[in-house]
């Protein structure tokens, strides 16, 4: 048998392998999945893998959903780094989509060209005031951001709820929980005719260059990777283990927020119960699966996309429940937390019994 | 294998040795801790085994005591090949073994932590009146019924001691045993060692003091770089020779001339009372002192008496009332680490990988840690040339050995961490530099060179205000020296007028009460 032996040093090789065995992992269990369910693997693979990607509208598909991943994981990403554990992006998504909403129903009717910068504007304030919250609770109360974040993003889907059935609900909308559908002023523009990729993804492109700049360049960066790696050290060093709390949670809370605007801007077109099939929760992994890189975090935004993609396309195809999207993010992130081990560990004999034997 | 003196005399030659150790080798990922060890004990006899830290001693005892497997080599115990898989079997072979750092529960009662490591089945009371019978034959008082939050270090190590001895040991084996004790607490134990000696008891007892082995143990072994460079009789040897033994060369000293600048004070400490967040913390009390320019204060004292936490206060890691302290007549009290840093203050802590340095940065980023006010960023911006250059000439200026500028802090040893934090605090021009514990777990000759760079900033004009459990390093260095004892500091003397006796004697905490009265009450 084998035993775990901690490494000297952690493994930068296997930090960059480790990704990839996961989903290499994870493509085998799909597929003893797909054996398991009397679907033939190869051909399920095809569908979940490669049709979506076969026409030019799949790709557009593909930006549609991997824009608000990889927008949101970027922010995630700044306080991961710090070991601050923002897992209620979700909820800062919903707001900034009910703040930016909020004023395309406002402004109904109006033409301006501010209409989408105000809302883009509104969505980055209400996900950053949702964000800033639980960096609130902790700094006064210090409680813990995972429970608190996660428990405040059910606050603010209830909140989404109370909006679409009650005051905002649209009155031509035969008692949908929904609202009236934004005026083209209030929208992305496409990108394409037909396609519903649209210009949201400039802004996601845009923050991966910002996002890049800051954790490579910047001293803020440095400082919250010490708070993280060693919060002694931070403390020694006299950073602001506050200051590291505030800008972790509003800077994730703002990414979000936006992310949100991008959906009812976007392909949603109006406030309703169904703004994201949840980007916010898929993003964590996105941010773990690319390494917390800016760049990492575009490929894996990327695959995590043709994951949603591939999910639907197996319901369609093959009769296969819609549960299956949850349980291969499921299976990657286990992977990846499988194969993480051998960045710090590695297999070795176990030195009890070359000692016997030399004994 | 060098053997300076002639090892045939005694009882060694005859008889049978109650441990012998042949080719012992341990490797651990990148190190080879153990190579080729021989070590042999006799009956009754205290044997030191002499050498830095890192040189094996430790991995050795572990080793012995079944805590680690060794990769090759054979134990034998009174004459036959023993294999000790663990350390309950080592307990049950007679081993018994003080750890350098206790392994004690403090909300627990003593009698009930020797309960906790007793393979057999005992009830409580009788398990307490045997302590105490044990703990008087051997002159080692402990009341069973305290708990050891409450107990001392010095008890605590009695406990410890006391825990192996209700196994009638034949072999004891302590691991740097006085780092923890006042001189008086070292005397107490080695009568207590003797007499366990006579009543047949082997010890194995590790060391890097050389009096202390020459005024203790019968026979020694020598290791550097895991091997044994030599065996000595210690009576038989000078200082000099064992820490050639020791070392390879000889040990260096240090020249403190008198500071001719000009004096003024830098660091004031009036009234500071603190009680710190930890229930099993250290309450300051009444902390008053004075530190002035061009002066070395050395603060003695076992740690667990409040350095950690005065050390804390005075960084600005833990804030205090804002007039408690004032550096160069500010009140600084309620500022943090870095806005004291502003105004000229650095800081080595005790702990070196986690607080002094991020062990998986490299050498340029820790630099960067706390000298990144001096140009190394620029509009919020990393400057990475500056960046290097500022770790590359700390390298350079301090003689860190390390793979350049971009090698993780935790790939480098502890003496050469330690000098590389020392000259990262250094190149910032303090007026006011604190150090904790300078040459803690550092080789030698690294640490006569960390105590010259101390005593050469000070002539400087830099005010330092040093705390180590050392006491013969803090009379090396210090122009002054207090103790600090059970959370209150004494008046700070002259390094003249005092002796390590006295400054025992307050470690101890039994004069702390009278001596900390400042000077107007």
């Amino acid at each position: 048998m084998f035993s775990l032996e901690a490494r000297a040093e952690p493994s930068q090789r296997m930090r960059l392998l480790s990704p990839l065995l996961a989903v290499a992992l994870t493509l085998v269990t799909g597929s003893l999945l797909f054996l398991g369910l009397g679907k033939p693997p190869v051909e399920a693979f095809r569908v979940f893998f490669l049709s979506p990607l076969a026409t030019g509208n799949g790709w557009s598909e593909l930006l549609v959903k991997a824009s608000p991943l990889i927008l949101i994981a970027q922010g995630l990403a700044v306080g991961f780094r710090a070991r601050i554990y923002n897992i209620g992006a979700e909820g800062q998504l919903i707001a900034g989509a009910v703040c930016g909403g909020g004023v395309a129903l406002l402004l109904e009717g109006s033409t301006s060209a501010w209409i989408l910068p105000a809302m883009i504007l509104a969505g980055a304030i209400g996900g950053g005031l949702w964000g800033a919250l639980p960096a609130w609770l902790r700094t006064h109360f210090n409680a813990q951001e995972t429970l608190t974040t996660l428990m405040l993003a059910y606050i603010a889907d209830f909140g989404l709820s109370y909006l679409v059935t009650g005051p905002w609900r649209d009155p031509a909308g035969q008692n949908f929980p929904q609202s009236a559908m934004f005026s083209d002023a209030s929208l992305f523009p496409l990108l394409f005719q037909g396609m519903r990729v649209n210009a949201s993804v400039f802004l996601t492109l845009a923050a991966v260059g910002l996002f890049w700049l800051f954790g490579a360049r910047s001293f803020l960066a440095f400082q919250l990777k010490v708070g993280g790696l060693a919060p002694a050290a931070a403390r020694y060093a006299g950073f602001s283990a506050t200051r590291t709390v505030w800008l972790s949670l509003v800077a994730s809370g703002v990414t979000a927020g936006v992310a949100g605007v991008g959906e009812v801007a976007g392909p949603v077109g109006q406030l309703n119960l169904n703004i994201s099939p949840g980007y916010g929760y898929a993003a964590i992994i996105v941010a773990y699966l690319g390494r917390l890189h800016p760049l990492g975090m575009v490929a894996s935004g990327l695959l995590m996309a043709l994951l949603y993609l591939g999910g639907e396309a197996a319901q369609v195809s093959l009769q296969l429940p819609s549960a299956v999207t949850g349980l291969f993010q499921g299976m990657l992130l286990f992977f990846l937390l499988g194969t993480d081990v051998f960045v710090e560990y590695q297999l070795r004999k176990p030195r009890g019994a070359s000692a016997r034997e030399a004994a | 294998m060098s053997s300076p003196s002639s090892p045939s005399a005694g009882p060694r030659d005859w008889g049978t040795a109650r441990l012998e150790l042949r080719q012992i080798s341990k490797r651990y990922p990148g190190v080879l801790a153990n190579d080729q060890v021989n070590l042999k004990v006799m009956p009754g006899e205290i044997h030191a085994v002499l050498g830095e830290n890192g040189a094996g001693k430790s991995t050795l005892m572990r080793i012995i005591y079944g805590a680690t497997q060794a990769d090759a080599g054979e134990m034998l115990w009174d004459g036959a090949v023993v294999t000790v898989a663990n350390p309950a079997q080592a307990r049950r072979l007679g081993i018994g073994m003080v750890f350098q750092h206790f392994s004690v529960f403090e909300t627990l009662s003593v009698v009930e932590n020797i309960a906790l490591v007793l393979d057999t089945r005992f009830d409580l009371r009788n398990l307490a009146t045997r302590v105490t019978e044990l703990s008087q034959r051997h002159g080692l008082p402990l009341d069973p019924q305290r708990l050891v939050h409450s107990l001392s270090v010095g008890e605590r190590q009695r406990l410890e001691i006391l825990r192996c001895l209700l196994q009638d040991p034949r072999l004891l084996i302590l691991d740097e045993p006085t780092s923890v004790l006042t001189p008086q607490a070292v005397q107490t134990l080695f009568d207590t060692l003797r007499r366990l000696a006579s009543d047949g008891v082997s010890i194995l007892y590790i060391s890097h003091k050389l009096q202390e082995i020459q005024t203790l143990c019968d026979h020694a072994t020598v290791m550097r770089g895991g091997r044994v460079t030599g065996e000595a009789t210690p009576a038989r040897e000078t200082s000099a020779s064992l820490a050639r033994m020791m070392i390879g060369r000889e040990l260096p000293v240090c020249e403190a001339p008198a500071y001719t600048g000009e004096t003024g004070t830098v660091l004031e400490v009036r009234d500071l009372d603190h009680t710190p967040a930890d229930p099993f913390g250290t309450r300051l009390q009444g902390i008053n002192l004075s530190l002035r320019r061009g002066e070395i204060l050395g603060i003695a004292g076992i740690s667990g008496n409040g350095q950690a936490e005065l050390l804390a206060a005075l960084s600005g890691e833990t804030p205090v009332r804002a007039d408690a302290i004032r550096i160069g007549g500010r009140d600084v009290g309620a500022l943090d680490a870095g806005e004291r840093r502003a105004l000229g203050l650095c800081f080595v802590p005790e702990e070196r990988l986690g607080r002094g340095a991020v062990p998986s940065l490299s050498l340029w980023e820790n630099g960067m840690l706390t000298a990144h006010a001096r140009g190394l960023v620029r509009h919020g911006l990393v400057r990475f040339g500056a960046a290097r250059d500022f770790a590359r000439r700390c390298i350079e200026g301090f003689d860190v050995r390390c793979n350049g500028t971009e090698a993780p802090a935790r790939s480098l040893s502890g003496g050469n961490l330690q000098k590389f934090i020392v000259g990262r605090e250094i190149l910032q021009e303090p007026k006011l530099m604190i150090v904790a514990q300078p040459t803690w777990g550092v080789d030698v000759g690294a640490a006569a060179f960390l105590r010259q760079t101390l005593i050469d900033l000070s002539r400087r004009g830099v005010a330092i205000l040093v705390i180590s459990e050392e006491l013969e390093e803090l009379f090396e260095i210090s122009d002054r020296i207090a103790v600090l004892a059970q959370g209150r500091l004494s008046r700070a003397q002259p390094k003249a007028q005092t002796d390590a006796l006295a400054i025992g004697l307050r470690m101890s905490g039994l004069e702390a009460a009278t001596a900390t009265e400042p000077a107007d009450v």
